[in-house]
This record gives structure tokens, C-alpha cells and sequence, in this order.
């Protein structure tokens, strides 16, 4: 790892304050991807600014229908909460199965959805969930949000400080692991809103990172059963493609993802 | 005898340093005025070195020294080579290209190191490494040994046209084992890879090395399977330094698999830099480095057809194989794919005509070398796939075909030199199918349809020559050096016992294995014996542990000089005890005189023997006693193992429901440590099997260079596994052991792939058997 200047900041305002006088900052909310990357010499920023202090990014919070987490809670919590596993227990599974005990207990939902890996879980979510984005400046649409690999609507000083998204009637996640890594390969995540519509986020498997597969949703609008989705297509040439699975075999993995989640969803 | 000797399930001596955190490896010595070394290495696969720019990384804080490779040529430091000489048919030796330890003209795969820096600290070392400018002009590359071999290739290696190392045979005529193939009334034929793989040791290579200017005399700590033959290795060869002027030590070390078996650059250049920079120089490799530069295992490419009988009688088998060794040769890479490899082609199987060609070709990737099996379980792979194939294209049962060809007789002499001296396989495979349920297979497979899973089952007859070697039989076969044992034996004034064996503990459990034949031959407590190794300085000679020697050839050192401490106390207790020296009988700490009431204690003999007050005359005092034994032949576990899956049709995902193994591996020592060892083999062969796989990009880019995209075997990809033993002694050992550390790994690669392709009725699937792969076999 190459030297660095460690804050630890205790609102968005100092972290954003500490940025703007680094010569190349970057924010830290777990950091499980950013601190193994540094450690491989691949990322070598000039300052890190740690959000984990901030008490306001912290916790779960349900106000009648609507969900809202903040930025720098763990998996961990997310994968145990009570409240949240009433309300969504979609995911609450799909936190548990992040990682190893250790990365759930560093790192947080909100530095998962910053970072935007394509083989990420939280932004399968987030896309189903139809979520917003909370940040210091303002309030996205997830739809909005995921722009690509690693890409993000997020300006350089800007910090998500929450998710917020309505509960779900009915929703589940299911994911299959890449062996090696144990990242998604395909995961899918399945809910149906309160007001009927459907929305399908699939994550790992294709090839512009995150996407909504708009034909299952329609078919599942109409008719929530795996059956529904038995005639939607996922484009080959849309998927990733890599030593592990080509974009063929990642195109079934979605569609039998899509119709296990459907199926645990009830 | 006793609860503590041969066969007893004593538990691992050295366990409770490794499992509270106390063993003490390479990286944990540290030496007064320690600096590191950080290696300068190629972002290219293939390139000329046009210049190096030193100026930078030599001005950064605490750099004492920026070293290159005509720096190392310069002060005499001889080429890294193999040692093991393998001619082509034609007689022509083998084509060795040069390999300096840094590279001087250029470099031939991506990890390949140019410079090296020596620095206060690691962060300093590494941080000047990378100041350090190497202008490189970018040639083509090649990855494939098939590709390498076929005109117009990228020349790695000048001296060695078209990439050709050489290009061996070994069994019958080619001709008249294809007319005898051609005249079979079933002809069976395959297209088999066997992947390359990464050993992946859990503790990295890592080196320390220490000039004494005064003494004129260097130290160097390393992650070594066999410190004397680096030692023997880095003076006789490299020109580090004479024998007696170089002490090797290798300290607890975590894992080897064969990949610690070799003299790696980074060693020789600790010893040259501490040297020439007049400081003690580290190194340890971090895991990306690991992945880069340990030397890999397997990567063969075979065409293979068998003929069988209308008897279903093997009645010939020819098999063609390519393989890689990687940009330079290692130092057992040419026994690899040959002796080790090729002599095993008869498998369990009684065959008179067997013809073998293996080319062998340099790439731009890593040096590939003897890992956990070596050649072994390349040669069960092919043996096992091809009789399986066969027994679904004759539509008879697996079992019984295998059955119908075993050798039943010993000893045997096979068309590819291997003489079997012992074994019983059907008795093997009676236990496995036993275990396995075998006939009700067909039931739980219909079971399984019902869940909408299918279900296969696959098995595989291996055996394995291990024991390596008769050190007059590798001589003729082109081995550089002999592979016998030493062990010493010294017994102490108060009758505790130290062993000092040349077989290095990495892993075996060595430490307590070998110490239960002094339980079992004196009858003392295990607490009351020592074993000693790793060190040249204290143990005078051995040849290390690989090819699951450590049993057969490293214990018979050890049975050997406990035959003469026996023998020395029994003159004792004779003399003190007035009796005949063929009455004396030891046991459980006591010497006795047979039929009598007169005895003494086992320490009041020893006391006897240091105090020389009163011994037999002119015998001289002690009792310490030294022995080598070389071996009579090879020696020849074997076993069968059955495989049983389901696989979900949908993703492709197979799941083992159950592995069985049953092993000859001869006579156990400690069931426990026997146990584990195939547990071990078991996962490594899996992983081969289902999940390991190292990928080169057309480029020479190592793609599967971390554990985000090299997939090991992990707790939840395995089943709990049915073992069990079936001795036959080996009758060329004292012991009649055959060893046990590699069989999992070389038995169950066959045993799995059978299975799931039984499972999924497409013959046609390559290894790793991956759940995408598994899924196109069935669909596309």
C-alpha cells in the first residue's frame, strides 16, 4: 500500500470540506473494495475521508411504508434487522450473503452502491426496489444512478447519506455466486410494489453493470408466477462475457435466477 | 507396539505450534541490519530489454543497492538449470534454453524479474522497484504449447527451434503398437487437457539470506522442501558458494505441493545482493507474485486410443501428449512429463503393447514443474477417462472391464519400465463399490430424476509410483542427482531419542509420523523423542520431501539406523546383564533378557553407553548411529475411488454427493496423518477437477492471477469423505510402506469428470469442470 493521510470525518460537511483540500481524497464507507485495491498498489489516493463516524449515516428507519437506511450501515445490520426483515426480508437475505462475516461487518450499503460494481448485489435492489438515492446536495431516482461500471451519478463531493425505497408486497433476491470469487454471477432481485407494478433488477451478468429486465417486469406486472417470464428473452449480447461463464450461459443464469426469486417470493 | 507406534492415531506433535500461532517460518526471522529486496518484473509476456534506468530508485531513501542481470552474470552466477536430462528419440539432448535469475537480454513471461531492489524497508524497496525504468521493446507471444510447436511461433528460447524441448517416446514400437490397435475389435479414442494450475501454498515463498564477511560464510533461511539439495544446487551450479561456506535452513514451512521443491531466482539473488550490498536481504513473496512466479503444475494436451479384444483384453494403447513448461526449464520440469508421467501408462492394467510420444514446448508463462502428483495423476487422467469412455462405448459395466484387464500377478513387469511389486485391485475396488453402494446407484439416480437432478456416477483405478527413487535406476534415466535417504539416530544419556532426517516436514507431519517407530521399536513415551530437519548445519545430508517419498525412503533411513542403535544397546544389556545377545528383547523402555526376571532400564543402557565405565571390549562409547538407504525400485500405491453427482440441469451446478476412496498405500504408520493426507490430495484433485484453473490471455497475461478469478476448493465445495485402507506390504522397503501424499490428488481428477459426465451423457468436458462448462455441455 502507498502512504496515505487517514480522517475520520463526523459530518457530510467536514468530509466534504477535507476533500476539497486533498489532492486526490477519496471517501471511505467500509472501504472492503477500495482498501484491497490499495493494498494491490492499484489505487493510491492522497487522503482517505472516512464517513463511518457519521451518527446521521448510520441506522434503520421505517416510517410506515417507506424504508430508509442510512448510507454507512453495515450488511451486518442490515442482514439482522428486525424491523427490515418485516418490512423487506428480501433484503436482509441478500445482505447475508455478501461477502465473509468480515466484509458484512465493515462494509456498508451505501459504499456498495457508490462503488457500483457490476458483480455487486445492493444495486440489484436498489433497481427493483424502484429506491432513491439520498445525498448531502440531493435525492435521485435509482434509475437514475447506475451509469455503467463503476460509474455513478454522484459528482466528486457528493456522499450518499441514505437509500430510501417504499416496501415491497412481495420480493427475493437469488444470486449465483461466481466460484472464485464469490461475487454475483447473476443475481436477481424480483419485487412486486404495492401498487402492482413489477420491477426486476439483475446485477453480475450484464455487460453495462446493473440493468432492469423491463420484458420480465411487464410479463410480471400481469401475472406475478415464474411462469410469466417462461417466454422473456435475455439478450447473449447484452452479458458479460469472461474465463469463468460466457455471456450465453450468463443469459440462462438470469433467467433461472429470475424465476428462483419469483418462486421464493411466493 | 504400543499406543504410541506403528499404527497407532497419535496426534500431531507439531500441531499445537501451528495451531496457536507459534511456528516460526521463513518471514518471521529477522537479523540485525535486515533490508528487503523488491524485484523489478515484466509487465510483458515476451520483450527485449532495451535499457534500464537505474538513476531514480537509486537515489530514493534507504536504497543500498539497484542490481540487474549483468550485474549477476558478471560476478559468476551460473544459469538456473534442470537436473534432470531427458534426450529426444533421436538422441539429441535436450534443448535448455539459458535462465539467469534476472534477466539480462530478455524477458520470456510476465513476472519474469529484470532488477532487483535493496531498501531499509519493503516500502522502500518497493516503492524504488518501480522507479525503476526498463525500456522494453514488446515482442509476440505465445501461450499455447500446441501453438508454440507449429511453425512461425514466437521463438522463446533460440537454441531451441520451434520451441522443442524434446521430443521423447518410451514403451513398445510406435508401428506395432498401432497394428495391434488397428487389429482390436474396439477402438476407443480421446482428446484430453489436463489444466494448469497454481499451488497456491498458504505460506509464500520467501528467502533471507546473510553474508558473514568475517567468516567469509553465508545463511540462508528458505521456504524449501529440500534444503540440501539448495544447497547442493546453489554452490555446485550457481557459484553462490562452496558447500561449506553455505548453510540452508528451511524452518517451519507452510505447504509446499511441490512448488518448494525448486531453486527459484529469488533465492540465489538474496545470497548474491547480501553479498555484493554487504547487508542481510530479504524477500517474501506477496500473492500476486505467488500467482506469477511459482513454478505451475500439469498442462498437457493428449491424444490417446486403447484397443480392446473381443474379450474386451486391452490389446493396445497409444497416446500422443504436448507439454508446456513454461519460458524456462525448472528443475525437475523434464522428469515431469516423462519418467514420472509417462512409466504410469499402464495403469492397473495388465497391457503388452503401450507406445507413448511426449513433446514438450517452451511458452511465454510461468515455468511449469512438479506439483502435488507430477505426472501422475496426468497419466491416471488419461488411463481412467479412456477406460471408462471405453466401457460406455462397449455398453458393459466400468467395473468390470477395468476388472477384466487388472494385473493379478506380481511382480509385473510394464512395456513403460515400472515393474509393480505388490498390490490387490480388485480387492480395492471390491471395498470401494462396497462403500459406495455401488448397485444401488441405479435406484438413486431415478430418485434424483424425480427432483429433477441428474445423477451420475464415475470411477477411477489409479495407481502411482512413489518411494522416488533407486538413485542407480534414475542415473540411467538422466536424474542429476540420487534419491536416496539419510537419517541419523542419536539416543541421549538419559535415553531420550533425536532423529535427524533429511526429509523435510511441511505440512506430513513428520514430527510425530517418524518418532512412533522409535515408540514402536523401544517402546518409549512419544514425548521422548525429538525429530530434526531443515537444517544443513545440523542434518548432514538428504534429498527432501516429494513424490511421497518421505514413508518409504526417509522412514527406511530411519529403520536402518534404528537397526544399529538397536543392535549396539542389545551388546550393552548383554554384557551388563551376562547374558546372550540373542536373548536381549526390547520393551516398553526395558531391556530384558528373554525367560528371565532380569532387566534394565532402556535409559540405564544409554546412561551405559556415554558413561563407558563398563562396555563390551573395544566397543566405543555413544549410541548414535547414521544411516543411508537407497531404494530397491519405485514403490506403488493404488486404489479405486468412486465419484457420485448430481447436477442441477439449469445452472450446471454439480454437486458431489458422496466420494469414496479406498487406498493400498501398504503398511500405515499413523492412520490419522494418513487420513488427512488423502483428505488433502482429495481436495486438490476436486479442485483440479471442478474449480482450479490458470488462464493465460492470447497475450501472456495471467488472467487467473488472484483469488477473485482462480477458484480454490473451499470447505462447502466438498463432501465428507469415505476413506479406507487395504494393505499390501511393499516388499522393497523395511517397512512395506508405499506412501500416501499425493494418491487423492492423482486418483480422483478421472473419478470426478466420469461422474459428471455420466451424470449429463455428454462424454465431451473438459477440466475444470465448471458450472458454465457443465451447462454448455448439456445444451450447446
Amino acid at each position: 500500500m502507498y502512504e496515505t493521510k487517514y480522517h475520520s470525518a463526523s459530518t457530510t460537511d467536514e468530509a466534504v470540506s477535507i476533500m476539497g483540500s486533498a489532492d486526490d481524497g477519496k471517501f471511505v464507507a467500509g472501504g472492503q473494495t477500495l482498501i484491497p485495491t490499495m493494498k494491490q498498489r492499484l489505487a493510491a489516493p492522497s487522503d482517505l475521508i472516512d464517513l463511518c463516524a457519521i451518527d446521521a449515516m448510520k441506522g434503520i428507519s421505517i416510517d410506515g411504508n417507506q424504508v430508509t437506511i442510512g448510507a454507512c450501515t453495515t450488511h451486518a445490520e442490515v442482514a439482522s434487522n428486525i424491523e427490515l426483515k418485516a418490512a423487506c426480508s428480501a433484503l436482509c437475505d441478500l445482505a447475508a450473503t455478501i461477502g465473509d462475516p468480515a466484509v458484512r461487518h465493515r462494509g456498508t450499503i451505501g459504499g456498495s452502491i457508490a462503488n457500483n460494481d457490476p458483480a455487486a448485489d445492493y444495486p440489484a435492489a436498489m433497481m427493483a426496489l424502484n429506491a432513491q438515492i439520498v445525498t448531502n446536495k440531493r435525492t435521485i431516482d435509482t434509475d437514475d444512478f447506475f451509469n455503467g461500471l463503476f460509474e455513478t451519478a454522484l459528482a466528486d463531493d457528493e456522499i450518499i447519506t441514505a437509500v430510501t425505497f417504499p416496501a415491497p408486497s412481495k420480493a427475493a433476491y437469488c444470486k449465483f455466486p461466481n466460484p472464485a470469487s464469490r461475487y454475483a454471477m447473476a443475481g436477481v432481485f424480483v419485487a412486486k410494489l404495492k401498487n402492482g407494478m413489477a420491477r426486476v433488477g439483475v446485477t453480475g451478468a450484464g455487460s453495462d453493470g446493473v440493468f432492469r429486465h423491463e420484458g420480465m417486469e411487464a410479463a410480471l406486472s400481469s401475472d406475478w408466477s415464474a411462469d410469466a417470464i417462461a417466454g422473456e428473452s435475455v439478450d447473449a449480447g447484452d452479458m458479460l462475457s469472461d474465463i469463468h461463464a460466457d455471456s450465453a450461459y450468463r443469459a440462462n443464469l438470469v433467467k433461472v435466477m429470475a424465476s428462483r426469486a419469483i418462486a421464493a417470493a411466493g | 507396539m504400543g499406543a504410541e507406534g506403528i499404527g497407532a492415531r497419535v496426534l500431531r506433535k507439531e500441531d499445537k505450534r501451528f495451531i496457536t500461532g507459534k511456528g516460526k517460518y521463513t518471514d518471521d526471522f529477522k537479523m540485525l541490519g535486515m533490508h528487503y529486496a523488491a524485484f523489478v518484473r515484466s509487465p510483458h509476456a515476451h520483450a527485449t530489454i532495451k535499457s534500464i534506468d537505474k538513476s531514480a530508485a537509486e537515489a530514493m531513501d534507504g536504497v543500498v543497492g539497484v542490481l540487474d542481470g549483468k550485474q549477476l552474470t558478471g560476478d559468476g552466477i551460473g544459469n538456473i538449470i534442470c537436473g534432470w536430462a531427458v534426450n529426444s528419440k533421436d538422441g539429441s539432448p535436450m534443448n535448455m534454453g539459458a535462465w539467469s535469475a534476472l534477466a539480462t537480454e530478455k524477458v520470456r513471461y510476465v513476472g519474469d524479474a529484470a532488477a532487483v531492489v535493496i531498501a531499509s524497508t519493503q516500502s522502500q524497496a518497493r516503492a524504488a522497484a518501480e522507479a525503476v525504468v526498463v525500456e522494453y521493446e514488446v515482442l509476440p507471444a505465445i501461450v499455447s504449447a500446441t501453438d508454440a510447436l507449429k511453425d512461425g511461433a514466437p521463438q522463446v528460447h533460440e537454441n531451441a527451434p520451434n520451441n522443442l524441448i524434446f521430443d521423447w517416446e518410451i514403451g513398445e514400437n510406435a508401428d506395432a503398437v498401432e497394428t495391434a490397435i488397428a487389429g482390436a475389435a474396439h477402438v476407443t479414442e480421446l482428446e484430453i487437457e489436463n489444466n494448469r494450475l497454481v499451488p497456491n501454498a498458504m505460506e509464500p515463498r520467501a528467502a533471507m539470506a546473510h553474508y558473514d564477511e568475517a567468516e567469509d560464510h553465508l545463511t540462508l533461511y528458505t521456504t524449501s522442501q529440500n534444503p540440501h539439495v539448495a544447497r547442493l544446487v546453489l554452490s555446485a551450479f550457481y557459484q553462490v558458494a562452496p558447500e561449506h561456506k553455505l548453510r540452508v535452513i528451511a524452518p517451519d514451512v507452510g505447504g509446499g505441493f511441490g512448488s518448494k521443491i525448486f531453486i527459484y531466482p529469488e533465492e540465489i539473488v538474496c545470497l548474491w545482493a547480501s553479498r555484493k550490498c554487504g547487508v542481510p536481504v530479504k524477500w517474501t513473496s506477496d500473492r500476486t507474485e505467488a500467482f506469477l512466479t511459482d513454478a505451475h503444475g500439469r498442462d498437457h494436451v493428449t491424444t490417446a486410443k486403447i484397443g480392446f479384444d473381443a474379450n474386451n483384453k486391452i490389446v493396445g494403447f497409444k497416446i500422443d501428449t504436448v507439454a508446456n513448461l513454461g519460458a524456462y526449464m525448472s528443475l525437475f520440469s523434464s522428469a515431469v512429463p516423462t519418467y514420472l508421467y509417462a512409466t504410469l501408462l499402464s495403469g492397473q492394467y495388465n497391457i503388452s503393447n503401450i507406445h507413448c510420444n511426449v513433446r514438450t514446448a517452451y511458452t511465454n508463462t510461468a515455468p511449469v514443474d512438479a506439483y502435488r502428483g507430477a505426472g501422475r495423476p496426468e497419466a491416471a487422467f488419461v488411463v481412467e477417462r479412456i477406460m471408462e469412455t471405453a466401457a460406455r462405448e462397449l455398453g458393459v459395466s466400468p467395473a468390470e472391464l477395468r476388472r477384466a484387464n487388472f494385473v493379478t500377478e506380481f511382480p509385473h513387469q510394464t512395456p513403460v519400465i515400472m515393474a509393480y511389486d505388490a498390490g490387490d485391485f480388485g480387492a480395492t475396488l471390491d471395498a470401494a463399490m462396497d462403500a459406495a453402494d455401488y448397485s444401488g446407484f441405479e435406484a438413486r439416480r431415478t430418485e434424483a430424476a424425480s427432483r429433477g437432478k441428474k445423477r451420475g456416477i464415475g470411477m477411477s483405478c489409479y495407481i502411482e509410483a512413489c518411494g522416488i527413487a533407486p538413485s542407480a535406476a534414475v542415473g540411467s534415466l538422466g536424474a542429476g542427482v540420487g534419491l536416496w535417504e539419510s537419517a541419523e539416530v542419536r539416543v541421549n544419556p538419559v535415553g531420550t531419542v533425536e532423529i535427524l532426517t533429511g526429509s523435510h516436514s511441511h505440512g506430513q507431519g513428520h514430527e510425530t509420523s517418524f518418532a512412533q517407530l522409535v515408540c514402536d521399536r523401544f517402546g518409549l513415551p512419544i514425548d521422548n523423542v525429538q525429530v530434526v530437519h531443515g537444517d544443513t548445519d545440523k542434518v548432514q545430508f538428504g534429498m527432501g520431501t516429494y513424490g511421497s517419498r518421505s514413508g518409504a525412503v526417509g522412514m527406511s533411513a530411519i529403520a536402518k539406523a534404528l537397526d544399529k542403535v538397536e543392535a549396539k544397546a542389545k551388546k550393552i544389556a548383554a554384557h551388563l546383564m551376562e547374558a546372550d545377545e540373542g536373548d536381549i528383547v526390547i520393551e516398553n523402555g526395558e531391556v530384558k533378557v528373554a525367560g528371565t526376571d532380569k532387566a534394565l532400564g532402556w535409559h540405564e543402557i544409554c546412561l551405559a553407553a556415554y558413561m563407558a565405565h563398563n562396555l563390551p571390549e573395544g566397543m566405543e562409547p555413544g549410541l548414535k548411529e547414521g544411516a543411508f538407504y537407497d531404494p530397491a525400485n519405485f514403490t506403488f500405491p493404488s486404489g479405486t475411488y468412486i465419484c457420485e453427482v448430481e447436477v442441477d440441469p439449469d445452472t450446471g451446478t454439480t454437486e458431489i454427493i458422496q466420494f469414496v476412496a479406498a487406498d493400498d498405500f501398504g503398511q500405515i504408520i499413523n492412520p490419522m496423518i494418513v487420513d488427512g493426507q488423502v483428505h488433502g490430495g482429495l481436495a486438490q484433485g476436486i479442485g483440479q477437477a471442478m474449480l482450479e484453473n490458470a488462464v493465460y490471455d492470447d497475450s501472456g497475461q495471467l488472467l487467473s492471477a488472484s483469488y477473485m478469478d482462480y477458484t480454490m476448493p473451499r470447505a462447502d465445495d466438498l463432501p465428507s469423505f469415505v476413506t479406507s485402507t487395504h494393505e499390501t506390504r511393499c516388499p522393497s522397503n523395511p517397512l512395506g510402506i508405499k506412501g500416501c501424499g499425493e494418491a487423492g490428488a492423482i486418483g480422483s481428477p478421472p473419478a470426478v469428470i466420469n461422474a459428471i459426465t455420466d451424470a449429463i451423457g455428454n462424454n465431451n468436458l473438459s477440466m475444470p469442470a465448471t458450472p458454465s462448462r457443465v451447462w454448455a455441455a448439456m445444451n450447446v
